[in-house]
């Protein structure tokens, strides 16, 4: 339990929104509980009792082939979906499966999407601003000023992603490797205790993966990080743990090599 | 050294200036001129432009909340005429009771009231002869009704076209709850032969005189809130509810309270705005109920453009100009006149009359530079 003692009490000074009070219980280890979760969309079963567990620290890699459920899954976690049978738990006590995306992403869960969405008109400043970590409510943000101490956090991500000299253009003149960049910003933005990464990568240059790659190996500890992706020789650059999954439900699990040298898991990606 | 963004001004030097000028000639030369003018001269403003500029500055104010909404939060809302047709029917009330026995039947009731052979006002009448009760209203009806509505619409993620169109068959179903004369609001007559506001009669100079001023005043202030509104952190929230919302979602933000804000500020402002244009014009009746009322005002902000500062302005009193002229000269031909300009300016003019101007000002600026 050592190695989490440091984030224990994440937000207990800086509650947010309606929902974040006590903050994430991760006293048993594991931040992200699925049990036996299916949907399924007019008859398809995207997701078949699917159970996975993420510890927090971690950061784990999910792959699978197209429609295995991986989006599916990042779905219900967000609260998007909602699972036709089956728990989400965010910690011990969080049940994600009563929350709205709103309260859940206020309650520390932030999720890049897999095409980049970034608020096209506003400037790389306003985007992160946007995302930034403050009450959400109306009111408060009616008569809300920058403060210097924000400004400053809001330059330190613009720096941690390369977009300083970018600050003052609309995102959506970006380039689409720098708009995924401003995504993750956005994500860093919120401090969540859980990121949800949907092909972080797609559309990067080998450079720019390289950096992706060391940014998420440096937050993984501090934060968990669940990644979706299908580059494998990204995933096998940063996954300590890598979960197959297949037809809506876990194939196998463990560390890259295992994962390769899986039998069912050539079948699945080689065909028969 | 740290980076600072750039702060932009609440309106720019040329907008001060017309925002100024605006506020002089409506608050200070049109109504002395009116009322001072000696008969004759060439300086002599008649109540006619006075009564139609007046009613045209109350569209402008429904313009400027339509714009709130649909420019900026991207909600297109084809029911906005409702929310002005209910202010100016609670104010409505007021003037009724203003009339007092003077009325066809020289009867404390309003002659419609007579005419159904009802021997008292009925219940949501109480009170409608103070003042102040109106005021209080002309704002919490459409108020409420937009909470209420929009609650359960935002709630159930109701959005784009299918929003539309239930606001379009609100306002429709409202109509033909004021057409019956059991509603108690004078049926498909509506209201009309207003007497006195606070004892002063209505169709005095000086009356009309305060109404325009009220209305440029209205609308100066509308058009100074918006722009405060869209300039603060909520604004850049709502037009980030416009262009992505479920990004906006899985931030934190519940659009749902953001929507639900603009869009009941959006319809207070348009009761208010009824609640001005009533008694200039003298009548209001269930047709200004009607779904095509509501989709005017979408082309009134349109043809202006939509989501930028002025461009509502500017497209409501150039239609409605338009329109006075062509419903004199070619009476037949207005609504067709009418369609052309909404199709000219979707396919033409996607920023409407501002966004070519703005264009033009930027290719003499860009050709200038270039020689």
């Amino acid at each position: 339990m050592q190695e989490i003692s440091g984030i224990k009490n994440p937000r207990s000074q800086t509650a947010i929104g309606h929902v974040a009070k006590g903050g994430v219980d991760i006293s048993h280890g594991p931040i992200l509980y699925l049990e036996d979760i299916s949907v399924s969309f007019d008859g398809f079963k995207a997701l078949n009792d699917l159970s996975l567990t993420v510890d927090a620290g971690e950061l784990r890699c999910i792959i699978g082939p197209n429609g295995a459920g991986k989006t599916t899954m990042m779905d219900v976690i967000t609260g998007k979906t909602k699972p036709d049978s089956g728990t989400v738990f965010f910690g011990q006590s969080i049940d994600l499966s009563r929350m709205n995306e709103p309260q859940i992403a206020s309650a520390g869960i932030g999720r890049k999407f897999q095409k980049p969405t970034v608020f096209e008109n506003h400037s790389v400043f306003e985007n992160l601003e946007l995302a930034m970590k403050y009450d959400k409510s109306v009111l408060k943000n009616l008569f809300s000023k920058r403060r210097q101490s924000q400004i400053k956090k809001i330059t330190e991500t613009m720096e941690m992603i390369d977009l300083v000299d970018q600050a003052d253009r609309p995102a959506g003149l970006l380039s689409h490797g720098q708009k995924q960049w401003l995504e993750i910003g956005m994500l860093l933005m919120q401090e969540p205790q859980l990121l949800l990464l949907d092909e972080p990568v797609a559309g990067m240059t080998d450079d720019e993966t390289e950096k992706t790659a060391k940014l998420f190996k440096s937050l993984a500890g501090d934060r968990s990080l669940v990644v979706v992706e299908h580059d494998m020789e990204f995933v096998a650059e940063i996954a300590s743990t890598v979960t197959v999954l297949h037809e809506g439900s876990v194939l196998a699990e463990g560390c890259m090599e295992d994962v390769h040298a899986n039998e069912r898991v050539i079948e699945v990606y080689l065909g028969r | 050294m740290q980076y600072q963004p750039k702060i932009e001004p609440l309106f720019s030097k040329l907008g001060w200036v017309g925002l100024i000028g605006f506020a002089l000639l409506t608050l200070l030369v049109v109504p002395s001129l009116y009322l001072m003018a000696p008969d004759g001269s060439s300086f002599q403003i008649s109540s006619y432009t006075v009564t139609l500029v007046g009613k045209i500055m109350c569209y402008c104010i429904v313009a400027v909340a339509m714009n709130l909404i649909w420019g900026y939060a991207g909600i297109l809302s084809l029911g906005q005429g409702l929310f002005f047709a209910l202010g100016g029917y609670s104010f409505g009330m007021y003037l009724m009771r203003q009339i007092g026995r003077d009325g066809q039947y020289q009867s404390n009731l309003p002659d419609f009231m007579v005419f159904l052979d009802w021997k008292e006002y009925p219940l949501h009448w109480i009170g409608t002869d103070s003042f102040l009760w109106a005021i209080v209203l002309v704002v919490l009806v459409p108020g409420i009704l937009a909470f209420i509505f929009g609650y359960f619409a935002f709630r159930s993620r109701i959005k784009g076209v299918y929003f539309s169109i239930i606001t379009q068959a609100l306002t429709f179903a409202f109509m033909l709850l004021f057409f019956r004369n059991e509603t108690g609001f004078g049926g498909n007559n509506g209201f009309t032969d207003f007497k006195r506001i606070l004892g002063y009669s209505i169709t005095d100079p000086s009356m009309r005189a305060v109404l325009f001023g009220l209305s440029a005043f209205f609308l100066l202030f509308v058009l100074v809130l918006s722009r405060i509104l869209i300039k603060s952190k909520v604004g850049r929230i709502l037009t980030a509810v416009r262009d992505s919302e479920s990004r906006l979602m899985f931030c934190g933000y519940d659009p749902i309270r953001y929507k639900l804000f603009v869009w009941t500020l959006s319809a207070v402002i348009c009761g208010i705005a009824g609640a001005l244009y009533v008694p200039q014009v003298g009548i209001i009746n269930p047709s200004e109920m009607s779904p095509a009322n509501s989709i005017e005002i979408a082309v009134w902000v349109a043809v202006g453009g939509r989501g930028t500062i002025v461009g509502p302005i500017i497209g409501a009193a150039a239609v409605n100009g338009a329109k006075s002229f062509f419903t004199q000269a070619f009476p037949e031909y207005w609504l067709f006149f009418l369609g052309l300009l909404f199709i000219f300016v979707t396919l033409c003019l996607p920023f409407g009359i501002v966004g070519l101007l703005s264009k033009l000002k930027r290719k003499f600026i860009k050709s200038k530079t270039e020689s």
